[in-house]
């Protein structure tokens, strides 16, 4: 019953994202243009970073945005739309319905990593040379699974705050910069390197390059899933809480 | 005070107030100061571990970039949204003088932007030892003002379409992400392709970015004079079609009856 409900709520939610122009933006477009600067910028310097190795790391930035801006406003937006009360008001509890929606605000992202890889494919004549393909076929959905777990924690967090919106917009470009999606950790500050381990996508674009690039992507992507169960009970604790204080105080459909 | 000052200054104030969704203190703060610095902190260390220019060509590019922010989301919003939130037919019932209405939203939108750019410069002495040459700041805030109105005279084209598009801030953050990448902020213009180079040199913000790096590299203002005359007619070109536009869509929503419909 749980797996039919998060089965017909993903597929929904994926059909209901495609449509908006926003994430079209925010997963295809956005994550080509940043990655065509970042060619651009190591085309004329002296870093010899591979074309895929931007690809991949521009698609995972592309993945960040779509969870960040589609889980980080997900009760708010289904409050403005007035179907939040009818997701608290249904049997199943709220965890098992937002789920699906925060996984699917990150599966967005994979059109990002598509259109990453075919924008150097096409523009660029980029070799889709894998080196473990089947552990890259694992990589991926385990960082997607992760993300959207953290997503729901977001989701969870953000509704505490009338500013949700403004969190979304300040946390895009720090956790690309911490989770080393282009700029190796090394560069940063070492007090940033604690803040990349509690990250999923800093796990996932390690997976996802070790199996592009050769290595092993096995303990990375057992991290991610580990972190994305750590996410998924911090987020149906927070959910709780949140559902809690809105029937107590009669705040729900409240912004 | 004449009429058309009052509506210049007063109606642009109440304007930016209802409009600029941005205004309230943390969504302020976390939007329009935390955002522009993280953007800069992120392509200074991109382009730190590219080696294709120093950090100084970034934090300048981005910092002068960011005004961008307030200027085409801003204005964006401070056109677009009188349609959004149902008040542009009021608005157009006035006698009020068009060219006082719409370049009245403008002011504050420039003051904001330059606000922001300036912050980016700031943080960026604080965090990135960002340093220009001596005695170039006075230089550098001319820079700084033109490329800000002419970022403010795109936000009024864009704003001004969406008198009439459905969804204009699509458009608005496109423009916005590609203006990163063709108008000279991280990449030099002469490492683009040809037609890229050739788009970013007919938009805002290429020339006022190349005449504030040459300033922030010790130039004279009279040396980077032309560069920003260029900066501030292609603004000049951008608010003139924006009025146009807006005075075109008022007299086709009126004919249409179709102000507000999507």
């Amino acid at each position: 019953m749980t797996a039919r409900l998060f089965g017909i709520g993903w597929v929904f939610h994926l059909k209901s994202l495609t449509h908006s122009l926003f994430f079209v933006l925010v997963s295809v477009l956005q994550p080509v243009i940043f990655a065509s600067i970042a060619f651009f910028m190591f085309e004329s310097g002296s870093q010899t970073g591979t074309l895929l190795y931007l690809a991949l790391g521009a698609g995972l930035m592309g993945i960040w945005s779509a969870t960040l801006f589609g889980s980080g406003g997900a009760i708010q937006w289904q409050r403005w739309q007035g179907t939040l009360e009818l997701m608290v008001g249904a049997p199943p509890p709220l965890l098992a319905l937002l789920l699906p929606l925060t996984v699917a605000t990150a599966t967005i992202g994979i059109y990002s990593v598509a259109g990453t890889l075919l924008w150097g494919r096409l523009f660029f004549g980029m070799a889709l040379d894998f080196e473990h393909p089947l552990t890259l076929a694992v990589a991926l959905p385990a960082t997607i699974l992760s993300l959207g777990m953290l997503g729901l924690l977001l989701a969870s967090t953000f509704v505490l705050y009338r500013n949700a919106n403004a969190f979304s917009n300040l946390l895009e470009y720090p956790v690309w910069l911490a989770t080393g999606l282009i700029v190796p950790l090394s560069l940063l500050p070492g007090w940033v390197t604690p803040i990349s381990w509690i990250l999923s996508p800093t796990w996932g674009m390690r997976a996802i390059r070790d199996a592009a690039f050769g290595g092993n992507a096995w303990p990375e992507i057992g991290m991610c899933i580990a972190l994305g169960l750590v996410y998924l009970g911090l987020g149906a604790l927070a959910l709780r809480n949140f559902e809690r204080l809105a029937r107590t105080r009669a705040t729900l459909s409240l912004t | 005070m004449s009429v058309s000052a009052r509506i210049f200054f007063v109606g642009g104030a109440i304007s930016y107030r209802a409009l600029f969704n941005w205004i309230q203190p943390g969504m302020y703060v976390a939007t329009m100061l935390g955002s522009p610095l993280f953007q800069i902190l992120f392509f200074t260390y991109v382009g730190r571990y590219a080696g294709s220019q120093d950090d100084a060509f970034f934090i300048v590019g981005n910092a002068i970039q960011v005004a961008a922010m307030a200027g085409i989301f801003g204005m964006t919003m401070g056109i677009a949204n009188e349609r959004q939130y149902g008040t542009l037919q009021p608005l157009l019932a006035t006698p009020a003088n068009r060219l006082a209405i719409f370049a009245g939203r403008a002011l504050p939108f420039v003051v904001n932007g330059i606000a922001v750019s300036v912050f980016g410069f700031v943080a960026s002495w604080l965090l990135l030892d960002f340093r220009p040459a001596d005695g170039s700041v006075p230089a550098l805030a001319v820079a700084i003002l033109v490329t800000t109105c002419s970022c403010v005279a795109l936000g009024m084209l864009i704003g001004s379409i969406g008198l009439r598009a459905r969804d204009v801030f699509f458009g608005a953050n496109l423009v916005y992400f590609l203006m990163l990448l063709v108008c000279g902020v991280n990449i030099a213009n002469d490492d683009l392709p040809g037609w890229l180079g050739a788009i970013g040199r007919c938009l805002p913000l290429t020339h006022g970015i190349e005449a504030a790096r040459e300033i922030a590299s010790g130039a004279p203002l009279g040396d980077v004079s032309g560069l920003l005359a260029t900066e501030a007619l292609i603004g000049l070109a951008y608010a003139t079609a924006a009025y146009v536009l807006f005075r075109v869509f008022e007299a086709e929503g009126r004919r249409r009856a179709s102000l507000e419909t999507y």
